[in-house]
């Protein structure tokens, strides 16, 4: 049995509405994802104009990661050594139905570079990497639903390895117009308990 | 030409997404890429697509975009000198 860990916070955004550590910081009447984003962005006084051009996955897992690394004095500044560990069901379809549409006309065949390469799920962990500075390990997993006991062994391997001092690690999940993101900060220090229990109470609040 | 260029500065930053930029903030002569707007190599990719669907014209080298690039009088100007459409 190795070292404990605990998590030190965690964000959720969902149904237009951003919970940090369970407490409500942002809520929108807009359904629209993109609207909300930007509400959120405006919100939160977010400077990074590239945010902009991101598809709807990044942009979720950016804003949810940046709530997190900044609650915790992460910054691009004094980034630490933190290690990004995703999953979701639905990897990056929502951006590959948008290039397909895209290339299904033989004579309209124009398919959009800034769309096609988002057709990766783990494209939001580089987009986060570099607004952080980190050159960290990162992974995506892709899972049929939220399994967090994945999550934790993969999470303890890293860190019981010196591979990473903290850990940001969740669920980043949009197709069509549902999405769900819950990403929380795995270190030695924290107050909860590092346990698929307490992750799945989380998860679920 | 004025019109082009008008045009081009609305497409660019419609198809560009560059939220905080507006028509009046790009000079003709201000540089698109480096210390101007700031465009990357995807968005410069995005402005072969956009010469392509748009105005006809297919740049089969992407370094050409380089040289077209450089600003919008730059570009106004060898769209209206090759544009088929």
């Amino acid at each position: 049995m190795g070292q404990p860990y605990h998590i030190r916070s965690f964000c959720s955004i969902q149904q237009e509405t951003i919970l940090l550590n369970g407490k409500p910081v942002f809520k929108s009447e807009q359904e629209d994802f993109g609207a909300f984003a930007k509400e959120a962005y405006q919100f939160l006084t977010i400077k990074y104009p590239k945010f902009f051009k991101m598809d709807h996955l990044s942009k979720l897992a950016f804003l949810t990661a940046n709530l997190v690394l900044d609650k915790e004095n992460i910054t691009p500044d004094e980034p630490s050594n933190t290690a990004l560990v995703f999953a979701n069901s639905a990897s990056s379809l929502d951006t590959d139905r948008k290039h397909q549409e895209s290339i299904k006309n033989k004579d309209n065949y124009f398919p959009s570079p800034a769309i096609f390469v988002y057709t990766l799920p783990n494209i939001c962990l580089g987009e986060i990497s570099i607004k952080y500075k980190l050159y960290t390990e990162n992974s995506f997993f892709i899972f049929d639903s939220f399994q967090p006991q994945k999550l934790i062994a993969y999470t303890k391997g890293l860190l019981d390895s010196k591979k990473a001092e903290n850990v940001l690690c969740g669920w980043v999940e949009f197709d069509g117009k549902t999405y769900k993101s819950f990403l929380y900060l795995v270190s030695a220090k924290g107050t909860l308990e590092h346990t698929e229990e307490t992750i799945l109470k989380l998860y679920n609040a | 030409m004025e019109e082009l260029k008008q045009e081009l500065k609305a497409k660019i930053i419609d198809q560009l997404n560059l939220e905080d930029i507006n028509v009046e903030d790009i000079n003709d002569n201000d540089p698109l890429f480096g210390d101007g707007l700031g465009l990357d190599s995807i968005d410069a990719l995005e402005l072969i697509v956009m010469l392509d669907k748009d105005y006809g014209i297919k740049l089969t080298d992407p370094k050409e975009g380089r040289a077209i690039f450089e600003s919008i009088d730059v570009m106004a100007k060898y769209i209206s000198e090759h544009r088929s459409k």
